[in-house]
């Protein structure tokens, strides 16, 4: 199924901007990044709740937020691109 | 069953593979050309003299990923492979049949049987479709004469006899592939199997199918841990992975095969998508690869049943179906490995 994340997280502080790349690094490694702070996954169930774990044990939740849309199997026909850097579809053909 | 998960093909030869976390970089002169997590690929295929880091090689090998190089024009170059995993015993017990000449061909009857099968399917199928456009007498004649042979396969217990039969029933059906090429006729035909190089269209892309499918079976052995190099049918020779020739045996007619003839029924290639070299050579152009490559794809998407364990798959999860089975046949969970015989 596609996940897509989207997190804010406050920088104010130090610690902040370390939350931040921690956070966009694991995003990273589940998905692709479509926009800052925005993240399109493709993952399992399995995978899912391990990821969600890990954000959720790094971000503050007092200072920062996280969203979570899951878009379920069928997500062709609901995501729409318009303007530049369009993603890889993971699940069509890979060739490059 | 498990998720089919995606290929990755590189068709550029200068582009370098790079591990970040669990992304693969995509680099091209230093510059990045994008990256993917990993976790949504199944195997990685590189064409042309497309280079990897060792930490890359290292983190496939422990994942399961499949990373294979194959040259240009889609001759297989080299395979990535980690430490052996999964049972011991069952590779023991693997070894063990394969040193035992009755036992081997016990097994290996089978991968004819379902060969031969599965032609006879596709003979049988033409006549039906097209018996305007198909010499419908012949092709009786044939898939009677396949029948025949597959009741002798069924009670061969000598490899070398059966091997006689598979290169009978082989002839007898490659026989028929020409007519079987249904358009642009003039420039696809099939007169005889040529590889190492391939010498015209038809065979450059059975060539490349056959690749694809190999590698494809290898990696599905091993990823329920049976050895692709030890084989019953195919004997050792290093560097051949026997096994999954083998296994590939009943894939090759109803998936190689049927795959490059509907590229040509439905015009998807044409005759510029080849380039004729001096020597005789046939390769495909860079375009017409990608072509073949996305549609090679997109049929592993599609759903079938599977015959033996009526379970919805992707045709792309066949070989692995079968490595499964024929494990399952080693550890004596089976009494016999049942073929892939498709209908």
């Amino acid at each position: 199924m596609l996940v897509l994340i989207t997190y804010d997280v406050s920088t104010v502080s130090s610690a902040g901007q370390r939350r931040l790349r921690r956070v966009s690094k694991v995003c990273q490694n589940y998905g692709q990044r479509v926009q800052n702070s925005v993240f399109e996954c493709v993952v399992d169930a399995a995978q899912f709740a391990t990821l969600k774990l890990k954000l959720i044990d790094i971000i503050d939740p007092d200072q920062d937020s996280l969203r979570f849309y899951q878009l379920g199997n069928n997500y062709r026909n609901k995501v729409e691109h318009i303007g530049v850097k369009e993603s890889l579809d993971l699940e069509g053909p890979l060739i490059l | 069953m498990k998720k089919l998960l995606n290929t990755l093909f590189i068709t550029q030869p200068d582009v370098y593979l790079s591990l970040d976390g669990d992304n693969v970089i995509l680099l091209k002169e230093q510059e990045k050309l994008g990256r993917l997590p990993l976790h949504n690929l199944e195997s990685i295929v590189a064409f042309g003299y497309t280079g990897a880091s060792p930490a890359f090689m290292g983190y496939c090998a422990d994942r399961n990923i499949s990373l294979v190089f194959l040259t240009m024009s889609g001759r297989f170059l080299a395979r990535v492979i980690g430490a052996s995993k999964g049972n011991v015993v069952l590779r023991k017990k693997q070894y063990l049949l394969s040193e035992n000449e009755l036992l081997s061909a016990k097994i290996a009857r089978n991968f004819i049987v379902g060969k031969i099968f599965n032609h006879k399917w596709m003979i049988e199928r033409m006549t039906r479709d097209y018996p305007l456009r198909v010499n419908v007498d012949q092709f009786k004649e044939v898939s009677q004469h396949l029948s025949s042979i597959m009741m002798d396969v069924r009670a061969c217990e000598d490899l070398e006899r059966l091997r006689g039969l598979e290169g009978q029933a082989a002839v007898s059906y490659n026989a028929l592939l020409d007519q079987m090429i249904l358009q642009q006729k003039e420039h696809f035909y099939f007169r005889t199997r040529s590889r190492k190089p391939p010498l015209d269209n038809v065979n450059a892309m059975l060539s490349l199918a056959y690749t694809l499918l190999a590698n494809d079976t290898a990696s599905a052995l091993e990823a329920v841990g049976l050895d692709a190099y030890v084989g019953f049918l195919h004997r050792d020779r290093p560097g051949r992975a026997s096994l999954a020739l083998d296994v590939m045996e009943e894939l090759r007619g109803i998936y190689a095969d049927k795959f490059v003839l509907t590229l040509i029924n439905k015009k998807i290639v044409n005759h510029e998508d080849f380039l004729h070299k001096e020597n005789g050579a046939v390769i495909m152009t860079d375009e017409a690869r990608k072509k073949f490559l996305a549609a090679w794809q997109n049929k592993k998407q599609e759903k079938i049943t599977h015959p033996y364990l009526s379970e919805k798959i992707s045709w792309g999860l066949v070989p692995y179906a079968q490595a499964l089975l024929l494990a399952r046949h080693l550890r004596n969970d089976l009494d016999e490995y049942p073929p892939f015989l498709w209908k």
